[in-house]
């Protein structure tokens, strides 16, 4: 389990590190050009390769983000660990909703 | 005329365990004068009750490391006037290991630690056997020697915060000695190694920030050594040899 946790975040770091360079271009690209909110979700709407880029990014979020977490809980709180190792179960399944209610709101707008 | 006053250093000494206090001692500045000399001398001239270990007095058997002014070292090879610029020296247990009296603590978890990594050598010959030959130059040789010269002082273990958070975690010490076993070709159960220090509180739990390196007397590099068991561990994960 661990062995796993510790390859997942691994993986989902090198897939971050090269998203978040994308997304940060993606945001230049729209305020630098100025977009209008219209224009934007003109552009995402029905787009695939948008919504399966920014799909792939919310779930690789979802997974790195509570490993750490669940690290600096376990080193930096007397919590017991079902206790946070339920938490973060909890926290993974809330950045799904939200970053997937968000991709999926641009992509049917 | 009177003789100016004989350079002294001002000693704080931990006394008790856990629930122990500072003690001053006024001992002698000498000119050549370890903080080992420091503490005996006090036992032998202030209070015989003081509680404390050596052995070698040379930097061989590891049993003689203290915090000094903050910081684990093997006291028998620090010098005084290395570390206590301004005469004053305080003197404490090693950190992470539950206080015995004065400046003795229990080892025991630390060496627990090292079981639980896999660390006893389990031989793949008899006595009845040639005596295996080790190739110096092969990478996995030169790996297992450079981590191998552990004197077992626990100043890295004192010197890890993430022990200190966690106390699941094998700890420097444990891990290094893990790793020279993984690349020793004659141990017979290098796989077994790497799945211990792949579960909770093993190698994926070092932040590798190299506050074991910094502090290792013999100038070992635990953060290296760990370093190489957590990339044997990822590739053990996809099936490869981390070798
Ligand atoms: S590098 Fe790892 S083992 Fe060394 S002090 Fe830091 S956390 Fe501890
Ligand atoms: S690795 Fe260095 S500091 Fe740690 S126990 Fe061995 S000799 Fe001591
Ligand atoms: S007394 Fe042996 S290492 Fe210091």
């Amino acid at each position: 389990m661990e062995r796993m946790l510790f390859v997942l975040q691994r993986v989902t770091a090198v897939l971050l590190a090269g998203m978040v360079v994308v997304h940060i271009a993606v945001i230049l690209y729209a305020s630098a050009g100025s977009l209008s909110v219209a224009e934007i979700l003109g552009r995402t709407r029905g787009n695939v390769a948008f919504a399966a880029f920014y799909g792939l990014f919310v779930a690789a979020a979802a997974v790195h983000a509570p490993i750490g977490l669940r690290n600096v809980l376990h080193e930096w709180t007397p919590l017991p660990r079902v206790a946070v190792d339920i938490a973060m179960a909890a926290f993974a399944a809330t950045l799904v909703w939200l970053g997937g209610a968000a991709v999926h709101a641009v992509f049917t707008a | 005329m009177t003789k100016p006053a004989a350079p002294t250093l001002d000693v704080r000494i931990w006394r008790g365990a856990t629930d122990g206090a500072f003690q001053h001692f006024r001992v002698p500045a000498r000119e050549n004068q370890t903080v080992l000399d420091v503490v005996t001398e006090v036992q032998r001239h202030h209070d015989p009750t003081l509680s404390y270990r050596f052995a070698c007095r040379v930097g061989v058997c590891g049993s003689c490391a203290m915090t000094v002014n903050g910081r684990p070292r093997w006291t028998c090879r620090t010098h005084v006037n290395k570390v206590a610029g301004d005469g004053t020296l305080t003197i404490e247990p090693l950190r992470h290991l539950p206080r015995i009296k004065d400046l003795a603590c229990d080892m025991t978890p630390f060496f627990e630690k090292w079981q639980r990594a896999g660390g006893v050598f389990s031989p793949t010959v008899s006595r009845d056997d040639p005596v295996s030959s080790v190739t110096p130059d092969d990478p996995g040789r030169r790996a297992a020697d450079a981590a191998i010269e552990c004197i077992n002082c626990a100043v890295c273990y004192s010197a890890c915060d993430v022990v200190g958070w966690n106390d699941d975690y094998l700890g420097p010490a444990a891990l290094n000695r893990a790793w020279s076993l993984y690349n020793d070709e004659r141990h017979g159960d290098r796989a077994g190694v790497l799945r211990r220090v792949s579960e909770a509180g093993g190698c994926a739990s070092c932040h590798t920030q190299g506050r074991c390196t910094d502090a290792c007397p013999v100038e070992l590099g635990p953060t290296r050594s760990i370093a190489g068991l957590k990339r044997a561990s990822l590739l053990a994960f996809f099936g490869l040899d981390g070798h």
